[in-house]
């Protein structure tokens, strides 16, 4: 069981309060498909990621980038329970999708990046460290249905 | 993969892309190194084990000092990458036998950095900034291995 902290806790609910969804999910997912050129791999059936520009007005890549920031939220509702909460989502990756479990650590680091640049000074270590925190057992609840 | 292998696969663009960026973070570079390796501390408490014989408080003059240090090493290497394991020569050495800093922590490191650049350039640290950037970065941690084993 992952233990928080009142402070971690109240910290997650910040950063995703003043979230723009529909902006930083778009942003964080085109983010990895340019920085991690490979995970686009995945999204062969979303038309035009042949540059960076392409990838970042691609609207079929915008679309998912905001489903996976809702479900992001879906986490930062249930903290204590997120093995359960993602449970779903893990046998849908391995099994529908067969996407490597290595790449939500990817698409996880772009996302972080995406908030610092949006926060900017006021995203400190101790922010970032709850966040990636946070990240990480997202990431690890989606792995964990793998077999 | 040799590093010069892995300096070899930026293009031109992202190399002068490269050395702009670091060449305008070098006024700052106490403040961008020092917070990267305070992002480190908080996000990594392992790596705080390196610096048991130093005082790494926020702001204090052995953690700006050293943050210098860093950024300043960087950047040299970023005005030319290709050249980067003839630059990169001494701290090879020092890195392989006195220091011994586990490379896995090279990689923690590098992403405290982009973390600061992205809080530090806002909107500038574009997809594309970032890209060369970690791929810089990553050619740096190699280089500075190499004499490792």
């Amino acid at each position: 069981m992952v233990e928080w902290t009142e402070c971690e806790r109240a910290t997650i609910k910040d950063i995703f309060a003043k979230l723009d969804y529909d902006s930083v999910g778009p942003a964080a997912l085109s983010r990895c498909l340019v920085v991690y050129p490979w995970t686009q791999r995945y999204f062969s059936k979303f038309g035009n990621l042949y540059n960076a520009a392409a990838i970042m007005g691609n609207p079929n890549v915008a679309k998912h980038g905001k489903i996976i920031l809702h479900d992001l939220e879906r986490g930062v509702k249930n903290m204590d329970n997120l093995k359960e909460t993602y449970a779903d989502l893990s046998v849908l990756h391995s099994e529908k999708l067969h996407v490597d479990p290595d790449n939500f650590k990817l698409i996880s680091d772009c996302l972080t990046i995406v908030v610092a640049a949006q926060m900017g000074k006021t995203f400190t270590g101790e922010v970032q460290a709850a966040l990636q925190k946070f990240l990480a057992v997202v990431v690890s609840s989606l792995g964990r249905q793998y077999h | 993969m040799g590093p010069a292998r892995q300096a070899a696969m930026l293009s031109k663009k992202e190399k002068e892309l490269i050395a702009d960026i670091w060449e305008s973070l070098t006024p700052v570079a106490e403040d961008i190194g020092a917070d990267a390796l305070l992002r480190m501390f908080a996000s990594y408490p392992g790596t705080k084990t390196y610096f048991s014989h130093l005082d790494i408080s926020p702001r204090s003059a052995h953690l700006l000092s050293h943050g210098k240090k860093i950024v300043l090493a960087i950047a040299e290497g970023a005005q030319d990458i290709g050249q980067l394991t003839v630059t990169l020569a001494p701290l090879q050495t020092l890195h392989a036998y006195q220091l011994r800093i586990d490379p896995t922590n090279f990689k923690l490191f590098s992403h405290c950095m982009l973390v600061a650049l992205a809080c530090h350039m806002g909107e500038d640290f574009t997809p594309v900034a970032h890209a060369a950037m970690d791929k810089y970065l990553s050619a740096f941690a190699a280089v500075l291995s190499e004499k490792y084993r």
